[in-house]
């Protein structure tokens, strides 16, 4: 396979001035990841900063009610609320070894920058986090949470101002910046390493999710279930399993409202291939080729694209590619917190719907994992409005 | 010998800089871009780059982005431009050149775009997100119907990487005056000499300089052998539009 492909999907579309720095950070994987000291440092870290290894959690009651059982890989637990401090930190302590003195990250709904941010506070590495003007309205919240994290917040006034234009500005900031900052891409998506690298610092998921279950269970999971927005969760928790074909393995995609032609943030199942933020993948365009906005009731899912992996995964059929809409992400959140006293994300609650929408679809007795990537306490005001009007 | 490259060596021949001014399609509007590029065509343009619009312009700053932004509210796209260009074929002196992004070209069709770019009287393409490595299926498309890819070089890439890219090149070479994005800037950076300098050992092709330039001051301080053979305008002649002035007075300043 061509480096930086997944199949026909991935590659390097950026521009010329863009290739120095991807091909140094692209040395780093190559170099200083896979020693031994870096390992143990970052090991060091995930542990006694993060909090990993995050355990598996059965439900009992759901199980009860499902006919299966289902189980909970518990990314919510970690430091600063989801799987994205994993990355954070992996691609920040990196960038401190590269020699670089500040990081620049793009953000959606906040939490890959409130994750960044951390991150560079506890490295000592500064911090500047670019949103879209509209997200940085919505989530006053998350803005003030990276602010105190001492990371400078730029509102991005460009285009639709929100997550895709954030990432346009960001990736503009590094090319006149590269030799000091290093982009700390939030998923795994985006131009080469980006896509290769974030799986690499999500892959510890998978790597204790498998031990773990065979710990507790005996066997490998029957299937394994996580949503995908970029797709940064959903690698990470596929792939020590892409290789076990006897673990089902399913991403979900969300639909929006549900009505035909709504905006939604599913290319996988609604998109088309095309090139977007550095790489040939799956995406919500037009005829023109012009970039469709996106839409989901969970910011974190909101992205007209999804990492190459994920499009290649479809392609091959080793993974299959569900759809979930709003109504249903918000019956599932309440669903899990009444009846196991957890509050999920709602990214995170879009993957149990599906389970729980699909629960034909498991023989009884059979062992379900679904990747927990997020807790839902951000979600509050969200779910409080759906209340309230429903 | 390219056209584009004729059109430049013959600006250069008499004794000038050749003229590459940029211009979005569809910009200052629908109705004003098209007497607009009749006007650069008259007024000493030696090749014009159009502007194709996309949603997401990585490498432009804000003129050029807002440029962009408007004309897709208005509609512009590749297939309108490149049937309204067919339809003045013969009527533009100038070399022309498209400029965009490659998504757009990507969905029209590669082969299909080469093949009607070729009708219309396109002479070269450039793709700000097309790098070397992931350039050859648009390459072998334009290079089919005798249509340049235009490359970009810039202060960072190496004197190597320069010269994989002039193994490849036809037209002429885009070098990209600053680490950053499209805008005119009051100076340019004082690395530019040596930028000019490694470009010109690396290509036997003609130097286009383009980012940041707005006026031929900029220019004086680099030593003759530094000098470019073109300089492309985008920003500041997109701005000079929007503040009223005419082609002409943008023009003239250069000639």
């Amino acid at each position: 396979m061509k480096k930086g492909y997944f199949g026909e999907f991935g590659g390097c579309f950026v521009p010329e001035l863009l290739i120095p720095p991807l091909t140094e950070v692209e040395r780093a994987m190559e170099e200083i990841l896979p020693t031994q000291a870096f390992q143990t440092e970052l090991s060091d870290l995930l542990a006694s900063y993060a909090g990993r290894p995050t355990p598996v959690t059965f439900c009992p009651t759901l199980s009860r009610e499902l006919g299966f059982d289902l189980w909970l890989k518990r990314e919510d637990l970690l430091h600063t609320g989801a799987h994205k401090i994993n990355n954070a930190l992996g691609q920040g302590l990196l960038a401190k070894h590269m020699g670089k003195t500040s990081l620049i990250a793009e953000t959606g709904a906040g939490q890959h920058g409130v994750a960044t941010a951390a991150a560079a506070a506890r490295l000592g590495l500064s911090c500047q986090i670019f949103m879209g003007a509209e997200d940085v309205e919505r989530q006053a919240t998350n803005v003030a949470r990276m602010r105190l994290l001492h990371a400078d917040v730029v509102a991005v006034e460009s285009g639709s101002r929100t997550l895709k234009d954030a990432i346009n500005e960001t990736l503009r900031y590094w090319i006149s910046h590269q030799s000091t900052c290093h982009y700390c891409f939030g998923t795994a998506a985006g131009p080469h390493p980006f896509p290769t690298l974030v799986k690499e610092f999500q892959r510890v998921i998978s790597k204790e999710s498998k031990e773990q279950m065979l710990k507790a269970t005996g066997k490998l999971p029957d299937a394994i279930v996580a949503c995908v927005g970029g797709g940064s969760n959903a690698i990470g928790a596929f792939a020590e399993y892409l290789d076990e074909p006897s673990v089902r393995l399913v991403g979900v995609e969300a639909a929006g409202s549900g009505e035909p032609g709504c905006f939604n943030s599913a290319p996988l199942n609604l998109g088309s291939p095309g090139v977007l933020h550095g790489s040939y993948s799956m995406l919500l365009q037009n005829l023109d080729g012009q970039i469709e906005p996106s839409h989901s009731i969970s910011a974190g899912l909101d992205y007209p694209g999804v990492g190459p992996e994920h499009s290649y995964l479809q392609q091959t059929g080793r993974v299959s590619y569900g759809l979930v809409r709003d109504s249903n992400v918000v019956s599932a959140f309440l669903r899990l917190s009444a009846s196991e006293g957890i509050l999920p994300a709602l990214e995170s609650s879009h993957a149990l719907a599906w389970v729980f929408d699909h629960a034909e679809s498991f023989a009884k007795g059979s062992t379900v994992l679904v990747n927990l990537s997020g807790r839902g306490d951000k979600d509050l005001g969200i779910i409080q409005k759906v209340l309230n009007e429903g | 010998m390219h056209i584009l490259e004729e059109k430049i060596r013959s600006a250069n021949s008499q004794g000038r800089l050749a003229l590459i001014p940029f211009l979005t399609a569809g910009f200052p509007d629908r109705s004003t871009f098209w007497p607009t590029l009749m006007e650069l065509d008259e007024n000493g343009a030696d090749i014009i780059e159009i502007g194709v619009p996309f949603s997401d312009p990585v490498a432009d700053g804000p003129v050029v982005e807002a440029a962009s932004k408007q004309a897709l509210s208005e509609g512009v796209n590749l297939r309108e431009i490149l049937q309204e260009l067919k339809e003045r074929r013969g009527l533009v002196r100038a070399g022309l050149v498209l400029m965009g992004y490659y998504n757009p070209f990507l969905q029209y069709g590669l082969e299909a775009f080469a093949r009607d770019a070729k009708q219309a009287g396109v002479h070269g393409v450039i793709v700000p997100d097309l790098p070397l490595e992931e350039s050859q299926p648009l390459r072998a498309c334009l290079r089919a119907e005798g249509l340049a890819l235009i490359n970009l070089v810039g202060p960072n890439t190496t004197s190597e990487r320069m010269r994989q890219y002039a193994s490849e090149s036809e037209g002429y070479v885009y070098v990209v005056s600053v680490l950053g994005v499209t805008g005119a800037r009051k100076e340019l950076p004082a690395e530019l000499c040596e930028t000019l300098k490694r470009a010109r050992s690396c290509f036997s092709l003609p130097i286009a300089l383009g980012f940041g330039l707005k006026e031929p001051a900029q220019l004086s301080g680099l030593p003759a052998e530094s000098k470019p053979d073109a300089v492309i305008f985008g920003s500041a002649f997109l701005r000079s539009l929007s503040e009223g002035h005419s082609v002409q007075e943008f023009l003239s300043v250069w000639k």
